[in-house]
């Protein structure tokens, strides 16, 4: 024992020393070549030991875009499965949101923030809400373990399923914008603005999806934070902010969604202030950037235990 | 390890050859408070050593000295029941958990120091499915190779390759979780494989499935051994797959390595007792002297008895009880050489969680 001891020692330490930190510097040395012969067990003992220095080559890393196209590729293909929730419940609520609200407000300012604010409570629905419950589910189910035992970047993982989930709402906030204008009599023609409030708008909340549910302790409270998330959506996207107290105001400023409603009922006016609405989208763009970076390091931290 | 003899019968394993996996003085303690992030449940670890070193703040040390070598092209088992700690030592052995002490080489990397090397020399089979779910098993097995480094057309050849060699291309199109439990664990071994690495780590992988898929997992595992040189490290609570499959068995008991032989070799170590298994049709007839006898040294699980006795012994029971009013009471006997299972009670193991099919 001691002699083997003694050698695995040594290897170890000459794996410090020598070709380990050739390899942690990126130069990482071929597999050496049979051990040297011995001509007595202890000498033997001694090659292994010599031989296991010459780390064995490590498999290239996964390359961040062919790996987030195979992340985005694979949780796009889950609504095959997934169909009911992911596409549909959140663009019957708010449909029915929109109903509701018909007989309640006159027009103008009112209509354009409750048909916004419905098409963007699509987005929070399944990018905030259902994405902090998928990932608190993969999270306390050892899902993670997959994806962290494959070499593949964080932010791979995380924007493909972010990106995914975003394209999730892509019709039912077309259903939804569409719906809305005709119920409310209101202009189509600046529904083209979609096109960057949906990925800006889905990547804001699908960050802060991915981070409450990479973050909360337990599954329940992702799926607790992210049903609050929505239902915070829900009730300051639909009314117009001129008509809220200034503390709720305050609040439906900070929630990032606010943006997407904006932006999308700036759409809706007959002459469609564009330069505020490009504003909006930069806030949107903004959080989104620093939601996804946050989700990643949420995703790094869960991972390795 | 545990006493001088185990120890020796450990080291006596060690012969001149590359070393795959270097385990040393593996420790792991979980925090007994709800304080702990998320990590297998620690009513899991029945029986696991308590820690006492903290006042006020015992945890459950799941790990506790664990030192192993696995060759390279060596199929080596980790044995054990629920809560022995052989999860715990591979989620050290692939970089997901970090352990409080010791040193985990692999190939030549230290992935204590460096974690993320693990998914660059290893595949690793873990005991859920839960992101693998959602997918079909084909587009399951395609996206891992991707992830695995692979290219699109290379991802797609391996996927069929692997669902062709497991018997899997009759389901490629169907989502894992509309799968019976075996099928959607052979579509996870399919990801497992797709994307060559030198070392396998696969937690329980035949779980729940039937002798036909099992058996094309171990043909499977045993292909790439053969062509590839590949080292399977293997988590297994079934004592036939241990004797079946694997080169070399580390037998783990309450987070620590109780023996480490081959399948043979760990036998051997149990001597020439061998086990009767007697099971009466409604109770034992205690009121035969050689069945009272016998009742002394069994272990007695309904109206199963099973006894460990020398050959001469065993012979002179079963005598006993095929003859006259013990025979009339008898349903079933047995006689069996010893298997793992009776290595793992004779080295103190407590031998409950063990599959014996």
């Amino acid at each position: 024992m001691s002699t083997v001891a003694s050698a695995q020692a040594q290897a170890a330490q000459a794996g410090r020393n020598g070709t380990g930190e050739r390899a942690q510097s990126g130069d990482e040395p071929k597999r050496g070549g049979p051990a040297a012969p011995a001509a007595t067990a202890d000498a033997a003992d001694a090659a292994t030991a010599a031989a296991t220095v010459a780390p064995a080559p490590l498999a290239p890393r996964a390359r961040l875009w062919p790996a987030l196209a195979a992340v985005y590729r694979a949780q796009l293909s889950r609504a095959r499965v997934a169909r009911i929730p992911l596409l549909f419940v959140a663009t019957f609520q708010s449909l029915g949101i929109m109903v509701l609200m018909r007989g309640v407000v006159d027009g103008g300012a009112e209509s354009r923030a409750v048909v916004a604010g419905s098409a963007v409570l699509v987005v929070a629905f399944v990018a905030l809400n259902l994405l902090a419950q998928y990932f608190g589910r993969l999270r306390a189910g050892g899902g993670l373990d997959h994806y962290a035992t494959l070499p593949v970047p964080a932010a791979a993982v995380v924007l493909g399923a972010a990106g995914a989930y975003a394209s999730f709402t892509v019709p039912g906030v077309l259903v939804t914008a569409v719906a809305g204008g005709v119920l409310y009599q209101l202009p189509l023609s600046g529904l083209w603005v979609l096109v960057a409030v949906v990925p800006l708008a889905g990547a804001a909340l699908a960050g802060l999806g991915a981070a409450l549910g990479l973050l909360a302790p337990k599954p329940e409270i992702a799926t607790l934070c992210g049903q609050l998330g929505m239902s915070a959506a829900l009730l300051l996207g639909v009314l117009p902010g001129g008509h809220l107290p200034q503390p709720v105001g305050l609040l439906r400023d900070l929630l990032p969604s606010t943006y997407g409603v904006e932006a999308l009922a700036r759409g809706f006016q007959t002459r469609p202030d564009w330069g505020h609405a490009a504003l909006d989208l930069g806030v949107c763009a903004a959080v989104g950037v620093v939601s996804l970076a946050l989700a990643t390091w949420a995703y790094r931290r869960a991972a390795v235990r | 390890m545990g006493t001088g003899t185990r120890q020796q019968t450990a080291e006596s394993v060690r012969t001149p050859t590359r070393a795959a996996v270097r385990i040393a003085g593996l420790v792991k303690t979980y925090p007994a408070s709800g304080r702990r992030r998320h990590g297998p449940g620690l009513n899991l670890l029945r029986g696991a050593p308590r820690t006492t070193d903290v006042p006020g703040a015992a945890g459950v040390r799941a790990c506790d000295g664990v030192t192993l070598d696995v060759r390279e092209g060596e199929i080596f088992g980790l044995l054990g029941p629920n809560g022995a700690g052989k999860s715990t030592v591979v989620r050290q052995l692939t970089g997901l958990m970090r352990p409080d002490s010791g040193t985990v080489e692999v190939l030549g990397h230290d992935l204590v120091r460096h974690p993320e090397r693990a998914a660059r020399i290893l595949a690793y089979l873990g005991q859920e499915s839960a992101a693998l779910d959602e997918l079909t098993v084909a587009l399951a097995a395609e996206t891992t190779g991707r992830l695995r480094g692979l290219d699109a057309s290379a991802a797609r050849r391996e996927r069929d390759d692997v669902l062709d060699e497991l018997g899997l291309t009759a389901l490629a199109g169907r989502p894992l979780r509309k799968l019976s439990g075996g099928q959607r664990r052979l579509a996870c071994v399919a990801s497992a494989l797709v994307g060559e690495r030198p070392l396998l780590v696969l937690d329980e992988p035949t779980t729940g499935m039937d002798p036909v898929a099992r058996r094309a997992v171990w043909s499977a595992l045993e292909r790439r051994r053969a062509e590839r040189g590949a080292t399977v490290v293997l988590v297994t609570h079934n004592v036939m797959e241990a004797e079946t499959v694997l080169d070399r068995v580390a037998v783990l008991d309450r987070g620590r390595v109780i023996a480490c032989d081959t399948p043979g070799g760990l036998k051997a170590m149990v001597g020439g007792d061998v086990r009767l298994d007697l099971v009466w049709r409604d109770r034992a007839p205690l009121d035969v002297p050689q069945v009272a006898a016998l009742a002394a040294h069994a272990t007695v699980s309904g109206r199963r008895w099973t006894l460990r006795l020398a050959p001469e012994e065993a012979r002179a029971a079963v005598d006993a009880v095929t003859a006259g009013r013990a025979f009339a009471a008898l349903d079933d006997f047995s006689l069996a050489t010893p298997s793992l299972e009776d290595v793992y009670l004779a080295l103190g193991g407590s031998g409950e969680g063990l599959v014996k099919v």
